[in-house]
């Protein structure tokens, strides 16, 4: 059965789910079709453990993400039955398109979004951009990708099956922007050279305000209840807060030097900001704008200089935050709190019960991150060594890294 | 989209300049009514509250022309100041939001004048805090004349390292980075090439031969060797002619003929006489480094790394030119003054330089690591850019594997134990 195929019959799980709740159907588990995935095992026969070397081998060679079978040590065979339900469905669903997860990684110096195709781990198509692709968002359906143009001055709205230019967005030196979602609107764009955060309805592509920041608005992102937009201004310091409902600045909040991207938990409680730098997480209460605590990091053998955070990724169940450490080629795992200790650190005691437990050796100068929908992996964007690192998540390791472009700056996974 | 800064009405091309203005860099924009205000509105440049308090930032600027080799290197006359004026633009960007105002009050000082008159107006209004591209024998006496009333003095030009060991002072920051910092920035790249032979080539004013010794000494402590030193004594008009060129190509051969073997000519060339006529007519095919060629440089208008392009874009918005190595120094020393203000919550000048030479001062400069000062001589700590003639940047300094037991930004320039400056103590944090 070829990935085409097996394609196809994921399209037609999420088709069936349709009906009832969505993913309480254990036949339709995505751990069932992988029972049907080609595996390099011999099948109705669990598992060997593997020497470490083959172990090695194995994680570097292409699969799926979704394919748990192999790596949870499952069982592999493939039941007459269970083929005979496939072919049923693949049958039925045929004018299905192909569908996994895509990845979308933009590259700062050729000029072009690489597409990478989560099944096959490897880059499917190369699109060109306008000059200097950075920033980019994604719409809630994954339809649309919007792709900061800082040397065109211009934001590029992409049809993601298409890869036409549906749409444009004319604003001077776009670095980053944020959708507030899952309305898909407004958008906030850092207008890096002119201090400015503007703010665009994406489906008119006009302009409906702008708010002056510090130097260089750069990290950008907007509470879980879309009611709060944060800002980073890199050169001159400050987490800028501004309420959603009139745009006012509600809090500057001073961090370490070289803010360069904000993330808040899925609670909305707070918000933590990477201090490129100043080489620490900053960690804000959302409400009382307070600085809970400064996270620190330290890497063995490496020199704290080159120890420069910048993307964070925290899980959806706000129990760990990845921080993508730049030219230290590593990122770091930090546990966040449980809602218990948030309340603890509401008294801004400087105890905060955030701990960094583990670093990761990715490629070179790890920027910006995204995790697959289902949370068990996370991609980084290697801006030096021009590669992807594959990162799962449940047992922290690198099982892959795959080529792109030139100087990938960010990388987005589509929902579905 | 609307201009955000204006362009300074910059009369110093006509020849008409005042010998005094006043710069308000920036603007301040109303924050906070931005959804109920049109677009236009929002960003329409206004005065600032005058209850927002306001630190006027002195700027003692060396009018003075100056010659060089390639026509397009020729300094534009508001060298150094425009730098200082996108710095406290830069400041006030920030400022606004922490109700914090600054200010940039130039005095024009042409090279028969003299400084400290100028700086004793400043002083008049209450200036403490003063950048100046004035030569060293200058800067010393500005910190020396402003030293009884508190002036602190950020060294934006001069790369002397006399100022910053045997004729230092406790109120001398140096934003420019000394001889010995950039030659040991370049020694340290020959030296990752495996270039360890240099032909050494110097020129006949007390500046380059200053520059020299830098050279010499970077040699010693990186291993490099110098094969033979050799004095230009031409007297070379600065730029060429139709005859010069000719002449050029007949009398540099002979000027690096008969050298010891050699990897690289090193140029110490302070007033650019004869190293950009080097590259090309030397007598052996060898690279030049130092004053051309391979040039080492706090700033280069190509350097786009670490978020490079976006000071250079800023720039060039604003002054309509590049940024050059000065600009960028006198940049570093206004944005040090804003950053300290920032982090300290005052505009008070002494609360402003304690955070500045404390332990927890960083500024980001774009160029990777975050800029301080040594607390031994007053000099900020900076990597340094490697140019090639201004075109491109190839590489920056500290190089991989130069290894410092506290920052490898301390393996350029004298470090602690080798400096011969004396600070009363208490400078000495």
């Amino acid at each position: 059965m070829n990935l085409h195929v097996i394609a196809r019959l994921r399209k037609g799980r999420s088709n069936l789910l349709q009906e009832g709740a969505r993913g309480s159907v254990p036949l339709l588990d995505r751990s069932w079709f992988a029972a049907l995935l080609p595996t390099r095992n011999k099948v109705s026969h669990p598992p060997a453990p593997l020497p470490q070397g083959e172990e090695e081998r194995f994680c570097r060679a292409p699969f799926h993400p979704g394919r748990v079978g192999r790596q949870d040590g499952g069982q592999l065979a493939i039941t007459c039955g269970r083929l005979v339900f496939a072919l049923v469905l693949v049958l039925l669903l045929s004018a299905a398109p192909a569908h996994a997860y895509m990845a979308y990684a933009s590259n700062e110096k050729d000029n072009t979004i690489s597409v990478i195709d989560l099944d096959k781990m490897q880059v499917v198509k190369t699109v060109p951009t306008g000059q200097r692709p950075r920033g980019m968002a994604l719409t809630s359906d994954g339809r649309r990708l919007l792709v900061c143009l800082g040397d065109s001055n211009r934001i590029d709205i992409f049809d993601t099956k298409t890869w036409q230019v549906v749409g444009s967005i004319n604003t001077p030196d776009p670095e980053y922007a944020a959708l507030r979602n899952p309305e898909n609107n407004p958008l906030y764009v850092s207008n890096e050279n002119n201090a400015l955060i503007t703010v665009w309805n994406i489906d008119t592509q006009k302009m409906l305000v702008q708010m002056p920041t510090g130097v260089e608005p750069e990290g950008m992102a907007v509470s879980p209840d879309g009611q709060l937009i944060v800002n980073t201004t890199e050169t001159t310091n400050m987490a800028q807060f501004f309420s959603y409902g009139t745009g006012k600045n509600l809090a500057n909040v001073l961090v370490p030097p070289r803010p360069r991207w904000a993330a808040f938990t899925h609670d909305g409680r707070q918000v933590w900001v990477s201090s490129e730098l100043g080489g620490a997480v900053t960690v804000i209460d959302t409400k009382t704008f307070k600085v809970l605590d400064t996270i620190h990091f330290a890497v063995e053998g490496l020199r704290s200089t080159f120890i420069q955070p910048v993307g964070i990724d925290i899980t959806a169940d706000d129990k760990l935050a990845f921080v993508a450490l730049g030219p230290a080629n590593r990122v770091a795992v930090v546990s966040v709190p449980e809602h218990k200790v948030l309340s603890y650190v509401a008294t801004g005691h400087s105890e905060y019960n955030a701990k960094v437990k583990k670093y990761l050796l990715v490629g070179q100068r790890p920027w910006h991150m995204a995790f697959t929908p289902d949370g068990k992996y996370l991609l980084t964007a290697n801006g030096l060594s021009n590669d992807v690192s594959v990162i799962r998540v449940s047992d922290l390791r690198v099982i892959n890294t795959i080529p792109v472009g030139q100087q990938p700056w960010m990388v987005l996974v589509s929902p579905h | 989209m609307v201009a955000l800064r204006q362009a300074p009405d910059d009369t110093a091309h006509t020849g008409q300049l005042p010998s005094r203005r006043t710069v308000i860099g920036g603007l301040a924009a109303t924050v906070g009514a931005g959804f109920a205000r049109s677009a236009e509105a929002a960003v329409a440049p206004s005065t600032s509250a005058p209850d927002v308090p306001s630190l006027t930032i002195g700027y003692v600027h060396w009018r003075h022309d100056v010659e060089t080799i390639s026509l397009i290197f020729t300094p534009a006359p508001n060298n150094g100041r425009a730098g200082a004026e996108v710095g406290v633009a830069d400041n006030n960007t920030t400022g606004r939001f922490l109700n914090q105002n600054f200010a940039l009050e130039t005095v024009e000082v042409r090279t028969e004048q003299d400084p400290v008159a100028g700086l004793n107006a400043l002083i008049g209004k209450g200036i403490r805090l003063v950048v100046t591209d004035r030569p060293a024998p200058d800067v010393v006496k500005l910190a020396d004349a402003g030293a009884a009333h508190g002036v602190i003095v950020f060294n934006a030009g001069a790369p002397d390292d006399s100022l910053r060991e045997e004729n230092c002072r406790a109120n001398l920051i140096h934003t420019a980075p000394s001889n010995n910092m950039l030659a040991d920035a370049l020694a340290q790249y020959l030296i990752w090439k495996r270039w360890p032979r240099w032909l050494l080539a110097y020129g006949e004013t007390p500046d380059d031969l200053l520059l020299a010794d830098a050279y010499r000494r970077a040699a010693k402590v990186f291993g490099a060797r110098i094969v033979a030193d050799r004095q230009y004594k031409g007297k070379a008009g600065s730029r060429e002619t139709d005859s010069g060129l000719i002449d050029l190509q007949k009398q540099l051969p002979v000027f690096t003929q008969n050298a010891p073997d050699y990897d690289v000519l090193v140029c110490a060339d302070q007033h650019s006489v004869f190293a950009d006529y080097m590259p090309y007519r030397t007598w052996d095919a060898r690279p030049v480094a130092g004053s051309a060629g391979l040039i080492p440089t706090s700033w280069d208008p190509n350097s786009t790394e670490f978020g490079g392009k976006q000071m250079q874009d800023r720039f060039v918005a604003y002054a309509h030119r590049f940024m050059t190595a000065l600009d960028m120094n006198a940049w570093v020393a206004v944005r040090m003054i804003g950053t300290a203000a920032s982090y300290a919550q005052s505009l008070d000048p002494d609360k402003i330089m304690a955070y500045m030479r404390g332990p927890d001062f960083q500024l980001g400069a774009y160029r990777g690591l975050s800029l301080s000062i040594r607390s031994w001589n007053g000099q900020v700590r900076q990597a340094i850019l490697l140019s090639n003639s201004g075109r491109t940047v190839v590489s920056m300094s500290p190089q991989p594997g130069f290894l410092h037991e506290v920052t490898v930004l301390d393996t350029l320039g004298t470090d602690k134990p080798e400096t011969t400056c004396k600070m009363p103590s208490d400078q000495k944090t």
